[in-house]
This record gives structure tokens, C-alpha cells and sequence, in this order.
């Protein structure tokens, strides 16, 4: 059996992301190193990291943007470095940091960007899902940097992809712009649109994730849904309450049967609180190990 | 938002988007004031100043250093819109996202290039238009009415254009940034016109050693074509070598067309940083 066969059959069509052992190093520095990652046809997906980890390198190979030293990997069943423009119609990627286009306006932008692909979405709808349509007349350079990064957002699924590329894309945001724009990646996911983010915001990870992984220094160290993640749903949980003799705290593998124990008769505990590790916690904790 | 599912459609013709392209990059020219006003418009307010300050007539040609500087000015004109404009042009779209997120599109890189063809096409017709009304309105330019001169006309600018695009696409990875893009393209452009008979008229005032340097380049060439063109054959005596040499300038920019194809497929980058 060939190799490519052999990944065929693996894929079995359900995989929009297989990576194997990809490695990238620049001059002596491993950018990347040996990282394996699956995402699945549908799924939102968020590669976590402080900058610098390798989640740009990573995405940019998957991209087919740069080159990888080592590895395999499959995009939407073929290989990134060597696909051609089919299988780029099949994709949309979110730059990180654009300012083209500044004289054009929002729907000539839009308009011409669909053009590249053979199944564009109607441009009208896509300035709708970005919350555009009111700025669909003005020139690209009076945007805000929300407006401007929704616009990013409306030229990466003008052509209707199959997969999207997001590259940390509520930097600069506003608390709410983040919610809009939550409801917007939610809304392109329940289509059926395969997402891979990038991101430093852990709330961002949490709130739109089905599963998420952590990379430090150009390595995997975790991977998994965000609730259980690093043994996140596992992990000792941390029982507060309050009585006459003040506050305390305590760490137990059982919260249950201690707050049955503590409330014995039907004594009702003060300030009662039961919390388990934060994914900001458990990262802080992943990424640590490894400075 | 669902993603509707249909039949794989056909990818748009790279001509297509080439054309598309143009459009875009035409609209991006003339609404950006830097390039209308430094690019497309500095050639002819230079002419009108040079063309009123030097006002003198040929001998008794009846040729008058305007009507002199208008001819070798459209040379200079169409550098500005091929050479300046690419040069600056393609570092800013390297450097703005342009070309990363085409990159990222099924747009080929083909179409990329036509769509600057259509630009620099359409703005160097504009320019030639443009400096031709100014030696007319001003300086009482006559067209030439014989089809051989338009034959010239047609050759010299089809070789000026392509050559000094490319040369300009190739410069365009010299300059690193758009901030150091103007400066990179405009020195060369500035120094060869000084020494190539287009500010300083007839180019036989100039030191020989100047002008055999100047030879080199294409600035010389396009001029002194563009001369033949819209200047009786009496002025070649102000030439320095006393013909319109068409041979010898149709070599140099077919060379420089050459070379510059091969600078450019050498230097092209997409992106700023190193993959």
C-alpha cells in the first residue's frame, strides 16, 4: 500500500487537518517540533501558545504558506506544500495583520475578492454575518480595528470554504466586539466550516473551542476539550465556606461527600464555593513546565 | 451561516481575474493622492515649468526648447508610471498584506502580474495623453501625422513599458519597505533624467563621459525615440550621434527587458520576512 493510500484510508474523508511529526527549524532555533495534530471535519479547534511558541509557523505550514523540515501533513485530504489553486478555493485564511485595500471600499473589496473563487456566497450576505452592510460604502482605511478585522473575516469566507484559518483574530478588541464576533465564528461553525484558531485569549479558547491545544516552544504539551484539559476535570477541587470561626478552604478529590459531611443535619454552610482550576490555571501551569 | 454545498464550479480564468485585478489596481492608483500627485502629475508640472523657463527656439529650426522638453518628457513621463510606480506599488503591497493574501486565494500569481500590466498600461497611455496636451496647449506641439512615426511611437513605448516595469518590480525587492520604496526608485529615475537629455536640452550641452553612462540605461533611449517621434528630422543634429539611433535603442531596451525579467524572477518576494 502507498503511503498516500495509506492516509486515504486513515482520513476515511472525516479528518480537515492531519498533521504528523511536523518539524520547522530557522537556522539552529526549532520553531517547530515534532507536532501532531487532528482536527475534525466541523469542529472549531484553537492551537493555544504565548507568542513566539511556533502556533504561526504551525498554521503557516498548514497554510501552505511555508515549507515544514519534517513531517507530514494532509489539508482537506492533500498535502499544503504542493497543493494548487483547487484546494486553495477550498479554504479561507484570516491574516493577522492586513491594511491593503485601503482605497477601496468595504463592498468593492468584498465583491473582488469574491471573484478569485468558483462558489463565492452572495456578497451581500457575507457584509451581513460581519456586520458590515453599514459600512459597506466606505473606504477600507476609515474602518475601526474591529470593523477592519471583520472585514478580514468577510474576505476569508467570501468564497465559502470548507476551512477556515483564523490568526488571533480578536487582538484589539472590544469586550463586545469579542462577543459579536463570537457569535459570528459560532454561527460559521454551524454551517458545517471547520475552524482552526490561533489565540492568546483563553476565555476566547474556552468560549468557542470544542477542543484545543497548548504549544510551547514549537512542542504540543497538551491537548483535549477545554474542560479537561491538563487533568483540568480531574484535578483536586478547592471547597470555601465561611462559619462562626471564619473562612476556610480546603482541597479534596471529593468536594461531594465533604460538603455532606460539613453540612450534616441540614446545616446550611455560609459562602459556600467549590472551584476547580482555571484554564488559565491549567495553561499557566503547561506553559511553565517548559520555561 | 451555512455553507451551501454544490457541485465543484470551474476556477475562474486567470485572464479574468488579470483583468479584475486591473480594475482594482486602477482604482487604488487614482485615489491615492501620492500617486496621482508625485507619480502621474510631477512629469508634466515639471514640463510646464521647464518648458517656460527655457523658452528659446532651435536655430532656425523653429523647434523650441518646449516643444524639445515635452518630447523627451513623455519618455521620462512613462518611466514614472512603469518603473516609480511598480517600484513603490509592488513594496507596498508586500508590505500592506496585498500579496500575502493573494497568496492565500486561488488567485494565480499570473493574474497578479496582469492586473500591474493593465495598471501600468492604462496609466502610462493616461501620462503620454496628459504630457502631449501640456506641450500642445502650452508650448504649440503639433502630432505628427505620418503612420511610420505612430510605428515608432508604438515600439519604443511598448519596450520603455515593459522594461522599466520589470525593472521596477525588481527594485521593488531592493527597497525592503514602502517607507525606503520611494527614495530607491526615484534616485536612479532622478539622476538618469538629469543626465539623459531630458531636463538638461539638447543632450549635446551635456559632458560625453555623462552621456556614456546615461547609455547604459533605458532613460536615454526612451527619450531620444520619443524625440524622433514628435520632433522634425532636422533636430537629429542635436543628438550626440547625430542620428536617432532606432537600431541601437531598440536593442538596449529589448536588453533591458531581458534583464529585467531575470532580475525579477531572481528577487520576487511575497512577504517582507524570509520562509
Amino acid at each position: 500500500m502507498t503511503r498516500a493510500c495509506a492516509w486515504r484510508s486513515t482520513l476515511g474523508g472525516m479528518n480537515a487537518i492531519e498533521a504528523r511529526g511536523l518539524g520547522k527549524t530557522y537556522r539552529d532555533v526549532h520553531a517547530v517540533r515534532d507536532v501532531d495534530l487532528t482536527v475534525r471535519q466541523g469542529e472549531i479547534f484553537a492551537l493555544l501558545g504565548p507568542n513566539g511558541a511556533g502556533k504561526t509557523t504551525t498554521v503557516e505550514i498548514l497554510e501552505g504558506h511555508r515549507d515544514r523540515d519534517s513531517g507530514d501533513a494532509r489539508v482537506l485530504g492533500e498535502d499544503p506544500g504542493k497543493a494548487g489553486r483547487a484546494w486553495r478555493s477550498r479554504l479561507g485564511i484570516v491574516l493577522q495583520t492586513a491594511t491593503d485595500a485601503a482605497q477601496l471600499t468595504v463592498a468593492e473589496t468584498v465583491r473582488h475578492v469574491a471573484r478569485y473563487y468558483p462558489n463565492p456566497r452572495e456578497v451581500d450576505d457575507v457584509l451581513d454575518a460581519c456586520g458590515l452592510t453599514e459600512k459597506a460604502g466606505s473606504r477600507v482605511r476609515q474602518l475601526s480595528g474591529g470593523q477592519r478585522r471583520r472585514l478580514d473575516v468577510a474576505l476569508g469566507i467570501v468564497g465559502n470554504p470548507e476551512l477556515i484559518f483564523l490568526d488571533e483574530p480578536t487582538t484589539g478588541f472590544d469586550p463586545e466586539a469579542r462577543r459579536q464576533f463570537w457569535v459570528l465564528i459560532e454561527n460559521l461553525a454551524r454551517g458545517g466550516t471547520t475552524i482552526l484558531l490561533t489565540t492568546h485569549y483563553l476565555d476566547e479558547a474556552e468560549a468557542l473551542a470544542g477542543r484545543v491545544a497548548v504549544i510551547a516552544h514549537g512542542e504540543i504539551v497538551a491537548e483535549g476539550p477545554p474542560a479537561t484539559l491538563g487533568g483540568r476535570a480531574t484535578a483536586e477541587a478547592t471547597v470555601g465556606w465561611t462559619d462562626e470561626n471564619g473562612r476556610h478552604t480546603k482541597h479534596t478529590a471529593t468536594p461531594t461527600a465533604l460538603i455532606n459531611q460539613l453540612s450534616a443535619g441540614g446545616r446550611e454552610l455560609a459562602e459556600l464555593t467549590v472551584s476547580r482550576p482555571t484554564l488559565e490555571d491549567i495553561y499557566l501551569d503547561l506553559i511553565g513546565d517548559r520555561q | 451561516m451555512t455553507r451551501t454545498l454544490t457541485r465543484p464550479a470551474p476556477l475562474p480564468s486567470p485572464l479574468r481575474l488579470g483583468l479584475a485585478r486591473g480594475g482594482i489596481e486602477l482604482k487604488q492608483f487614482f485615489r491615492q493622492k501620492e500617486h496621482v500627485v508625485f507619480t502621474f502629475s510631477m512629469p508634466a508640472f515639471l514640463l510646464v515649468l521647464l518648458g517656460s523657463i527655457f523658452n528659446d527656439a532651435f536655430g532656425n529650426s523653429g523647434v523650441t526648447a518646449g516643444q524639445v522638453f515635452t518630447a523627451s518628457m513623455v519618455g521620462a513621463g512613462i518611466v514614472a508610471t512603469s518603473f516609480v510606480s511598480m517600484g513603490i506599488g509592488v513594496a507596498v503591497d508586500r508590505e500592506d498584506g496585498t500579496l500575502k493574501r493573494l497568496r492565500g486565494t486561488p488567485m494565480p500569481a499570473v493574474s497578479y502580474f496582469l492586473g500591474k500590466i493593465v495598471l501600468v498600461a492604462v496609466s502610462s497611455v493616461a501620462e503620454v495623453i496628459l504630457l502631449l496636451g501640456v506641450g500642445m496647449l502650452l508650448f504649440d506641439l503639433s502630432l505628427p501625422t505620418e503612420l511610420g512615426r505612430w510605428l515608432t511611437f508604438t515600439w519604443v513605448f511598448v519596450l520603455a513599458v515593459i522594461s522599466c516595469s520589470l525593472l521596477g518590480i525588481a527594485i521593488s525587492a531592493l527597497a525592503r519597505s514602502s517607507q525606503s520604496a520611494p527614495a530607491v526608485t526615484n534616485i536612479p529615475y532622478l539622476g538618469l533624467q538629469f543626465i539623459s537629455g531630458v531636463f538638461i536640452n539638447p543632450i549635446t550641452a551635456l559632458p560625453a563621459a555623462m552621456v556614456t553612462v546615461a547609455s547604459f540605461f533605458p532613460v536615454k533611449w526612451i527619450s531620444q525615440g520619443f524625440r524622433s517621434v514628435f520632433l522634425p528630422d532636422s533636430m537629429v543634429v542635436q543628438e550626440m550621434a547625430g542620428s536617432w539611433e532606432h537600431g541601437m535603442t531598440a536593442l538596449v531596451l529589448t536588453a533591458w527587458c531581458v534583464a529585467g525579467l531575470a532580475l525579477c524572477l531572481a528577487t520576487f518576494r511575497w512577504t517582507n520576512s524570509r520562509s
